[in-house]
């Protein structure tokens, strides 16, 4: 029983994720960037999950881990020759050292992941609204010296010519390797540990588990993934500080909670959901084919009803759209056999 | 080096005493203290962080952009911005927040964040990136000589209306039974109902007051910054709900000063401040404001033991 429930809980999200990229190498060419982008957006999601989701507090500051992330991989993986085009002002180590693709990505994750352990460190210790703010802050923080700081990086400048190696297959064995860790950690005692301080903090006290701790090792754990999220972004796309900053925070935050911010399953079908609405919505914008009639609605209606969407979802349905659980067929079983 | 800095921070501390900075900054404080005092009555009253109330204050000011477009007097472009502000702040009460009154904090908090974007993205798809100017109040902009020193009326302006307002809401809270039971409500919204508040009252009335303020707070922004974007109000919005969370939420009066205070903070740092440094007036300030949750997570005005326990 306990096996079964434990491949369902990895199973769905990753047969999910599979599916989605299967269903990427079937459409054009001009479609598939869609699919790139909603399993870059499973990683995102998921990574947020391993510290929202089994902590249950909110932190708005871990698009900075993702920016920490498209920064190290970003900078360390653009030619040399490139570098001084629109990085002029770099740390002379940043500009000679010029990395793989595989070696950029987890360089993207262990910076993140440094970076996240070291503002835990003192941010654990909150709780809360404060530690809503003192993420946000964070968040802040990071954006404003990325934005100006231009020895460690392009500054207001795009991340151009940065080789773009995330394809479908890599954007889905991102979102793949993102999912098996958040896995392993919530069925660890460590993530059952930190469950247990999100549904009642002293009873977990009363056992001996160290809310501190276990938040600030979810907290380094999700940072990491983070950035990992954040190498395959900017391997997908020329991005710039704007693109991960407040609007991208908003989105991913929505994706999760609509998915349900309690369950692994939730944060991947929350991802895919608004992800899949999204792309519909932003072809619907140059005409798309609907039964046969042409469908055109005007420019900027994906962001509106993207969010009214979500405001929606939070009203109707607060716990969101799996209620917070992981898949499971116990219902049905029960239902199939009445006894 | 240290003589540089030296000769630095004398520059500093000179212009950080200037009379025109000091004005400049109690302005821009007693702007953030209104936007304070709106966060915070709402939610005293309804436990809920309003991140959409910047959205608020930029439909006001878009309201007054089109007035000032259609060249249409003055008072008009007021008193239509303060009926866009007060539908808007009422429908919302009635659609988002009335119907999440019993969830978490973080799920109330999220669903703010989305009506937020919801404003913002239609703003954008009415009004365009660029946004409008409005232009009808521009001559408060100008400084009026006191003595030797140039002080923008619209600082004495911002100043002198936030006095009002928060006087007048003293007086409301304190000498009338609609402020009684909106006291009653942010006391114990539960045990209030039971000696009967009326719930709905007291939540919509919060709501209506902040509004107001968020009308009162769009006059006083467009002044200073006519270009009314999408992202109007963003930032300040950010800025004033840290500055509340610093002050302390549980008393609006802590709230309210955590408010002036950030302002006041911002308007000396951004005004005292050279260039080179002054493009990292947030990392300062949000800087600060860490190191404050850490040292005191109740709040920098609160007395007594924190409410906020730290892990």
């Amino acid at each position: 029983m306990r096996v079964r429930r434990g491949i369902l809980e990895l199973g769905a999200p990753v047969a999910l994720v599979i599916g989605a990229a299967l269903l990427g190498v079937l459409v054009s060419r001009s479609t598939e960037i869609y699919f790139i982008n909603a399993l870059v957006a499973v990683s995102m999601v998921v990574a947020i999950y391993v510290f929202v989701g089994n902590s249950g507090v909110v932190s708005f500051g871990h698009i900075s881990f993702v920016a920490v992330g498209v920064w190290a991989a970003g900078v360390l993986s653009v030619p040399e020759q490139e570098k001084p085009a629109f990085m002029p002002y770099l740390f002379d180590f940043l500009r000679d050292t010029t990395v793989g693709n595989v070696w950029s990505l987890l360089a993207a994750g262990v910076a993140a992941g440094v970076f996240a352990l070291l503002v835990g460190l003192p941010l654990m210790r909150l709780s809360g609204l404060a530690a809503g703010i003192a993420t946000f802050a964070v968040l802040e923080i990071t954006n404003n010296i990325l934005r100006y700081y231009e020895k460690v990086g392009p500054g207001l400048n795009t991340f151009s010519s940065v080789p773009e190696t995330t394809d479908l297959r890599q954007a889905a064995i991102g979102a793949v390797v993102v999912i098996v860790a958040a896995f392993v950690y919530q069925r660890s005692r460590f993530g059952r540990q930190l469950r247990a301080t999100r549904e009642d903090p002293a009873a977990a006290r009363a056992v001996g588990v160290s809310i501190y701790r276990q938040r600030l090792g979810a907290f380094a754990l999700s940072g990491f993934l983070a950035g990992l999220a954040g190498g395959l972004y900017v391997h997908f796309l020329p991005i710039n500080v704007d693109a991960v900053y407040l609007d991208l925070t908003f989105i991913t935050l929505a994706m999760l909670v609509i998915g349900g911010s309690t369950s692994l399953w939730g944060a991947v079908v929350g991802a895919l959901a608004v992800s899949a609405l999204d792309s519909v919505l932003a072809s619907a914008e140059n005409g798309i084919d609907l039964l046969g009639r042409t469908v055109e609605v005007p420019a900027g209606t994906r962001i509106v009803v993207v969010s009214a969407l979500m405001a929606l979802v939070l009203i109707l349905r607060p716990s969101g759209l799996t209620g917070g659980r992981e898949l499971s067929f116990d219902p049905l079983w029960r239902m199939l056999r009445p006894s | 080096m240290s003589l540089l800095l030296a000769s630095g921070l004398t520059d500093f501390l000179r212009d950080a005493v200037d009379l025109q900075v000091q004005v400049d900054a109690i302005g821009l404080g007693a702007i953030f203290a209104l936007m304070a005092v709106g966060i915070g009555l709402v939610f005293g009253v309804l436990r809920l962080v309003n991140f959409a109330y910047g959205q608020l204050i930029m439909a006001g000011a878009f309201a007054l952009a089109f007035a000032s477009d259609r060249g249409w007097p003055v008072a008009l472009g007021i008193a239509l911005c303060f009926a866009v502000v007060i539908v808007l702040s009422l429908a919302m009460e009635r659609a988002v927040f009335r119907p999440l009154r019993t969830q978490s904090p973080a799920v109330m908090l999220i669903a703010t964040f989305a009506v937020a974007f919801l404003l913002q993205s239609i703003a954008l798809l009415w009004f365009g990136p660029l946004g409008k100017t409005a232009a009808s109040l521009a001559e408060l902009n100008r400084p009026v000589t006191i003595g030797d020193v140039n002080i923008r009326k619209i600082a004495i302006v911002a100043i002198v209306t936030a006095a009002l307002c928060l006087g007048l809401l003293v007086l409301l809270l304190n000498r009338t039974s609609l402020g009684l039971h909106m006291r009653a409500a942010a006391m114990d919204f539960q045990t209030a109902r039971l000696v009967g508040v009326r719930a709905n009252l007291v939540s919509a009335a919060a709501v209506l007051i902040a509004g107001v303020l968020a009308a009162v707070v769009a006059v006083l922004l467009t002044v200073q910054f006519p270009t009314v974007t999408p992202t109007f109000a963003l930032r300040e919005t950010i800025v004033v709900l840290a500055g509340v969370v610093v002050g302390g939420m549980t008393r609006l009066l802590s709230a309210t000063l955590g408010g002036f205070t950030i302002g006041y903070v911002f308007g000396l740092l951004g005004g005292a401040l050279p260039t080179a440094q002054s493009q990292y007036l947030s990392t300062f300030v949000f800087g600060l404001v860490i190191l404050v949750l850490l040292v005191r997570p109740g709040g920098l005005f609160t007395r007594g033991r924190p409410a906020v326990e730290r892990v």
